[in-house]
C-alpha cells in the first residue's frame, strides 16, 4: 500500500489551497485525489466574474481564480490523481479510491483533509408536487451543460430559488438566447448577493418574486408550465395567488448540502445545522488527523473565504503530521444563540489555537442595525455593530488567544445577535 | 403473421413473453413507451406480497400465493434483486384486533405459509421503531421486496434472448378481428410511421388501457379506473428504519400506507389511493405528499421525512369487478385479457404468465423450445466482487474503474452494459432503472451530463435526441446561442 | 429642461441601499438614499455610463474540454452586452488556449478585446 503524509480528498478551491499551504509548512508527501478530469472543482463551470476580490484584489472568473491555485500546486510539484473517485475513508486514515488505470487501491495517510465540496438540493428533496418531466434541472447542472458542454437545457425558463447560482444562471441563459420569465424565492429576502440581483436580474428586466414558491409542474414529457404561488409567513402557499407560467425549463437553486458521505464512513461527527463536520480551532474533526475545509465543512458565500479556511487546514494538518496532537488540551465550546445558527469551529483549545482565530457563522434571518456580541461565560467581550446581516452572507468573529489567556476558568463562549 | 402479439411490456406482458418463449412460438410484444417497465410496473410498492389480503377463491388470492412461491427460483435464474424480509400488518390500540384474526384466516385459507399473530413485546424486538400505539401484528414471513424494474427487465430481456420480438415506441391504435386472426394497427410515437401487425392470438396486458383494447373487440365491456398512489422515497441513510414491510390494518381511517425498506436499501413510504379520470395523471399532489407522513406515523414512529430524495405517483389499473380479469374473451376468440392487474399484480405476474400460457396452449399447438435458455445475468454489480476480482475486471475493462454516479457508485462499465444488453437503455431513465445511476440522493444532478456523453458515444445517438424517458422528453434543446 | 428621477439599488455592499438619482437631461442633479460615498459614485456612473464585464464561452477544437470561458478584458457599455454576446456566436478557437489569449478583438466596436479566461490543454 502506498503511504502519504497527507491525502486531500478533492481538487477544488479548498483542496488546492490546503495542499499548497501544507507544502509551505513543510510537508512534502501530499496526494490530492480529484474525481473530475481537471483540477479546479466547481470553479471551472462558474465562468462569471467577481471571484478573488479579497485574495487577489481583482475580479476574476471562476476558472481564472482556480488557475491561480492550480499553478501554486503545480509550482510546488504536489502530486495529484485526476478522474479518481474516493470510495471510502477509514477512521485510521486509509483512503480507498478507484480509477481506470490503477483500479481500486488504498493509500495510508498520516492526515486526511476532507475537501469534497457540496451538492445541490434536488427537486425530490424539495418535495415539489406535479409531474416529473424532462426540463427540471438544478441550477448547477444547467450551468455545467451550458458552460462546460455548450448545450442549452431549454428556451423558456422559470427559476426557483434566488441563491447566487440561480441568479447567475438567469443571466447566462438570457445571454445565450433563452427567455427567463421569473425567479421565485420562498423566503421574503433573496439568498443572493445584491450585485447579482442588479446585474443578473434587473439588467435584463427579469422579475424576482419574493415569498413565492412552485406549487405545480405540468408536462408529461417535457415541462410545459410551472405554477407559482405566494406563501404566507408559515411558508405555505396562499390559495388564490397562483400564477401560471408557460415554459420548458425549471431551474432549481434552493440550497447546497455539504457532501459528507465519505466523512460519515470514517466516523466523522456532523453538525445537523451545517450538515458538515464538527471541528475544533484547527479544523480537525472528532477523528484525530482528519481535517475539513471549504464547502464540505459549511457552505461558503465567497471562494476567498474557502481559500483562507483551506490554507489554515493545510497548515494545521502539517503541524499535526510533524508534531502530533496535544491530547490533554482544554476544550471550550462556542455556543451559537439568538440568531446565530452555528459556528465553525464549534470547539476551541485556548492553549493550542493560533494567535487569532476567525470564527465564521451565518445568521438565521435578516437583521438591520444589530450587533454581533461575544461573551466569555457571562461577560461581554466584544460587540460589533452591523448595519445589515442576512442568511446569504457569512459573518465572523475574531478570537484573540491573548485575551482568552486571561480567562483560565472559561467554560463556554457565546456568540449572539443583539440590539445595537 | 405472429402466433401471439402481447400488448404492453410491463411486468405482466414481459412475464408472459418470457413464459411463452419456453415454446416454439412466433411472438411479439408491442409497447407504447420507449422502454419496458414504463407504466404501472415502474411506480408501485415493489412488494412481493404474502397473499393473505385477497378474498379466498379470487384470482388475486390464487395467483398471488403462486407468484410468491415462484419468486425464489425466478430471482436465482434471472438475477433479480429479491429478499424475503417478511411483512407485518400492525394493529394499533384504537383498532379491533379481530381484523388481524380475519386476515390470518383469509391467509390460511389462501395457503399462505407461516402466518402468525405476534404480540407487542416480540414485535418491538423485531421492529423497534414501530409506533407506541401498536399492540400486535400479523407476521407473514414469505412477504418480500423486489426491484420491479429489474424484475420486468429480467423477464423482457430473457424473452428477447429466447426469440420474442419487442416493438417499443409503438402505440396500438386499433385492433380488428380479421378472419381467424387479429389486425393491430399501430403508430410509431417517434417516426409517426404506421405499421400493422397480424396475430393469431392477442394478449391484452395494457395496464390502465386494457379496458380500451378489450372494448375494441368485445361486447363484454371492461371499465378500468386509474387509481393514483403517491409515494416518497427516502435516502439510504433511512433505509434501516424498519427491516420488515410494515402494513397498517385497514380501518375507517382508510387502508393506511406501508413503510418498507426497498431491496436496494432505501426506505419507501406510500401509497395514497385516489381515483383519477386521466390515465396519464402520474403527477404528485401537495395534499397527497403531505398526508403520507401523518399516515405513516400511525404504524412507524420518527420516519425521517426530511430525508426524502424523491416522490412519485403510479396508477393502479382497478377494474370494476375488483378482481384480475384473466382469460380468453368469450365473444372474441383468440383475444386473451390480462386486465385489471392492480395490487398484488407484481407478486402475481409470474403466475399470471403461467395461467395465460396455459390458455394459449389451448388455442395454438405449442411445442417446447429446445433452445430455451432460462437464465439471465443482470448487470454486474461491482460491490459483489472481491478487490482482486474487481481489479482484474478493471484491467480488462477500464470503464469499470470510472465512477459516473457518485451517489450510488455506478461505473461507466455498468452503464455501457445497460446500453448494450438486449433491449438496452436509450434514455437517462432507462440507464437509471437498469443501473441505479441517478437514483441516489442527488437525483442525477451530478451524473446526467456524464451519462449523456456515454449514451451519445455508445448507442451512438445525437446529444439532442437523448431523452429523459422517451419521445418529447429531450434533455438539451440546442447549442448555446442557437435556441 | 425638466428633471427626472431614477431608482437604483446600490451593489457596493450587502446593505443594498435604494438610491434615487435626480437628473436634468444627462446631468446628475442629486443623489439621495445612499449611506456612503461609494453609493454616490456608483449611482453617478450607473446613470451616466453604466458598464459591465461580459463573460461567456466559445467552442474549442482539439482541447480536453469542448468550451472555453472568455470575458471582456475590461468593462463595456451595458447597452453593448447583447451585441457582444452575439459576436461570439460562431467563434471557434483551437487548443491549446491560454488565459489572456485574444479571442475577438475590439468586440462590438467597443475597443475592448474578448480574451480567454481559462487554460485549455490540447487533447
Amino acid at each position: 500500500m502506498n503511504t502519504y503524509d497527507l491525502v486531500i480528498v478533492g481538487g477544488g478551491p479548498a483542496g488546492l489551497a490546503a495542499a499548497a499551504s501544507a507544502k509551505d509548512h513543510g510537508i512534502d508527501s501530499i496526494l490530492i485525489i480529484e474525481r473530475d478530469k481537471e483540477l479546479g472543482g466547481i470553479l471551472n463551470q462558474c465562468i462569471h466574474n467577481g471571484f478573488g476580490l479579497h485574495t487577489f484584489k481583482e475580479e476574476l472568473t471562476g476558472p481564472e481564480y482556480a488557475s491561480r491555485f492550480i499553478d501554486m500546486v503545480l509550482d510546488r510539484g504536489i502530486e495529484y490523481k485526476l478522474n479518481t473517485m474516493v470510495m471510502d475513508i477509514s477512521a485510521d486514515k486509509k483512503v480507498t479510491a478507484m480509477n481506470r488505470e490503477d483500479g481500486m487501491f488504498e493509500v495510508q495517510a498520516k492526515a486526511v483533509i476532507l475537501a469534497m465540496g457540496c451538492r445541490e438540493r434536488s427537486r425530490g428533496a424539495l418535495n415539489i408536487p406535479g409531474y416529473r418531466p424532462a426540463g427540471i434541472y438544478s441550477a448547477g447542472t444547467a450551468q455545467r451543460l451550458v458552460n462546460m458542454e455548450g448545450y442549452m437545457p431549454g428556451k423558456e425558463v422559470v427559476i426557483l430559488g434566488s441563491g447566487d447560482i440561480g441568479l447567475i444562471m438567469a443571466r447566462r441563459m438570457t445571454l445565450e438566447g433563452a427567455k427567463v420569465k421569473v425567479v421565485a424565492e420562498l423566503m421574503p429576502y433573496s439568498g443572493g448577493l445584491k450585485r447579482n440581483i442588479v446585474q443578473c436580474l434587473n439588467d435584463f428586466d427579469i422579475p424576482l418574486k419574493l415569498s413565492h414558491t412552485v406549487v405545480d409542474i405540468e408536462g408529461k414529457n417535457r415541462v410545459e408550465a410551472v405554477t407559482i404561488a405566494e406563501v404566507g409567513s408559515d411558508r405555505k402557499p396562499i390559495p388564490g395567488t397562483e400564477e401560471r407560467y408557460t415554459c420548458d425549463t425549471l431551474l432549481l437553486s434552493c440550497g447546497l448540502i455539504p457532501e459528507n458521505e465519505l466523512s460519515k464512513s470514517a466516523g466523522v461527527a456532523l453538525n445537523p445545522v451545517t450538515s458538515g463536520p464538527v471541528v475544533n480551532d484547527s479544523l480537525e474533526t472528532n477523528i484525530d488527523g482528519i481535517f475539513a475545509c471549504g464547502n464540505v465543512l459549511h457552505v461558503h458565500d465567497l471562494v476567498d473565504y474557502v481559500s483562507q479556511e483551506a490554507s489554515a487546514a493545510g497548515k494545521n494538518a502539517a503541524n499535526y503530521i510533524k508534531n502530533g496532537k496535544e491530547k490533554d488540551a482544554k476544550i471550550v465550546e462556542i455556543l451559537p444563540v439568538d440568531g446565530v445558527r452555528y459556528t465553525v469551529p464549534k470547539y476551541i483549545r485556548p492553549t493550542e489555537m493560533d494567535d487569532t482565530l476567525t470564527v465564521r457563522f451565518r445568521v438565521g434571518a435578516v437583521y438591520k442595525n444589530c450587533a454581533i456580541a461575544t461573551y466569555f461565560d457571562d461577560q461581554l467581550i466584544s460587540k460589533r455593530k452591523r448595519p445589515v446581516m442576512a442568511p446569504g452572507e457569512m459573518e465572523q468573529v475574531i478570537l484573540d488567544k491573548k485575551k482568552l489567556g486571561e480567562y483560565p476558568d472559561l467554560s463556554k463562549i457565546t456568540i449572539k445577535i443583539e440590539e445595537a | 403473421m405472429y402466433d401471439v402479439a402481447i400488448i404492453g411490456a410491463g411486468v405482466v406482458g414481459s412475464a408472459i413473453a418470457r413464459e411463452l418463449s419456453k415454446y416454439q412460438v412466433n411472438a411479439c410484444v408491442i409497447e407504447r413507451e420507449e422502454d419496458v417497465c414504463n407504466g404501472t410496473s415502474k411506480a408501485n410498492s415493489a412488494i412481493i406480497h404474502g397473499g393473505f389480503d385477497a378474498t379466498p377463491g379470487t384470482l388475486k388470492a390464487k395467483l398471488n400465493v403462486r407468484g410468491n412461491f415462484l419468486m425464489d427460483e425466478l430471482a436465482r435464474d434471472l438475477d433479480i434483486p429479491f429478499k424475503r424480509n417478511g411483512s407485518l400488518v400492525v394493529c394499533t390500540k384504537d383498532q379491533d384486533r379481530s381484523g388481524l384474526e380475519k386476515l390470518l384466516e383469509k391467509g390460511t385459507s389462501n395457503g399462505v405459509p407461516g402466518l402468525r399473530i405476534i404480540e407487542r413485546e416480540e414485535l418491538i424486538a423485531m421492529e423497534p421503531n414501530l409506533s407506541d400505539d401498536v399492540t400486535c401484528a400479523l407476521f407473514a414471513p414469505t412477504g418480500g421486496i423486489v426491484c420491479p424494474f429489474h424484475m420486468t427487465m429480467a423477464f423482457a430481456e430473457n424473452a428477447c434472448t429466447n426469440g420474442v420480438k419487442f416493438f417499443l415506441n409503438t402505440q396500438v391504435d386499433t385492433i380488428e378481428k380479421n378472419g381467424d386472426s387479429y389486425r393491430i394497427s399501430t403508430l410509431h410515437t417517434d417516426t409517426k410511421n404506421k405499421e400493422t401487425f397480424e396475430a393469431k392470438v392477442v394478449i391484452n396486458a395494457a395496464g390502465v388501457y386494457a379496458d380500451v383494447f378489450n372494448n375494441m373487440v368485445s361486447e363484454n365491456k371492461l371499465h378500468i379506473t386509474a387509481r393514483k398512489g403517491e409515494y416518497c422515497l427516502l435516502d439510504k441513510d433511512a433505509g434501516t428504519h424498519v427491516s420488515h414491510t410494515i402494513f397498517q390494518l385497514p380501518s375507517k381511517m382508510g387502508k393506511g400506507v406501508l413503510v418498507t425498506p426497498t431491496v436496494h436499501g432505501n426506505l419507501l413510504v406510500g401509497p395514497t389511493a385516489v381515483d383519477v379520470d386521466d390515465k396519464e395523471a402520474v403527477n404528485t399532489t401537495a395534499s397527497g405528499l403531505d398526508s403520507l407522513a401523518a399516515t405513516a406515523a400511525r404504524s412507524v414512529k420518527n420516519v425521517p421525512m426530511r430525508q426524502v430524495i424523491t416522490s412519485f405517483a403510479g396508477l393502479r389499473a382497478h377494474e370494476d369487478s375488483d378482481d384480475f380479469v384473466i382469460g380468453e374473451v368469450k365473444d372474441a376468440k383468440g383475444f386473451i385479457n390480462a386486465a385489471g392487474i392492480e395490487s398484488p399484480g407484481l407478486s402475481s405476474a409470474p403466475a399470471i404468465a403461467e395461467m395465460v400460457t396455459d390458455i394459449v396452449k389451448g388455442l395454438l399447438p405449442l411445442e417446447k423450445n429446445p433452445d430455451f435458455v432460462g437464465t439471465r445475468k443482470g448487470i454486474l454489480r461491482l460491490d459483489t466482487l472481491s478487490l482482486e476480482e474487481r481489479n482484474k475486471l478493471i484491467k480488462e475493462h477500464p470503464e469499470y474503474g470510472n465512477i459516473i454516479c457518485r451517489c450510488e457508485m455506478i461505473t461507466e462499465g455498468e452503464i455501457m452494459d445497460a446500453i448494450h444488453r438486449p433491449l438496452g437503455a436509450r434514455s437517462l431513465d432507462g440507464v437509471k432503472r437498469r443501473t441505479r445511476a441517478g437514483m441516489g440522493r442527488c437525483q442525477a444532478g451530478f451524473c446526467s451530463p456524464r451519462t449523456m456523453e456515454i449514451l451519445e458515444r455508445e448507442v451512438p445517438m445525437s446529444i439532442f435526441d437523448i431523452t429523459k424517458n422517451g419521445v418529447g422528453s429531450n434533455i438539451v434543446v440546442g447549442y448555446n446561442k442557437e435556441v | 429642461m425638466s428633471e427626472t428621477t431614477r431608482e437604483l439599488t446600490c451593489i457596493g455592499c450587502p446593505l443594498g441601499c435604494s438610491i434615487t438619482v435626480t437628473m436634468n437631461g444627462t446631468d446628475v442633479v442629486s443623489v439621495t438614499g445612499n449611506t456612503c460615498p461609494r453609493g454616490d459614485a456608483y449611482a453617478r456612473k450607473e446613470v451616466t455610463n453604466p458598464t459591465r464585464i461580459v463573460t461567456s464561452t466559445v467552442r474549442v477544437e482539439g482541447g480536453i474540454s469542448p468550451m472555453v470561458n472568455v470575458k471582456t478584458a475590461s468593462d463595456i457599455p451595458k447597452a453593448k452586452i447583447f451585441e457582444c454576446a452575439s459576436a461570439l456566436k460562431n467563434v471557434v478557437v483551437t487548443a491549446p488556449v491560454k488565459i489572456g489569449d485574444v479571442v475577438v478583438s475590439n468586440v462590438a466596436g467597443t475597443g475592448v478585446d474578448v480574451v480567454a479566461a481559462k487554460n485549455i490543454v490540447a487533447k
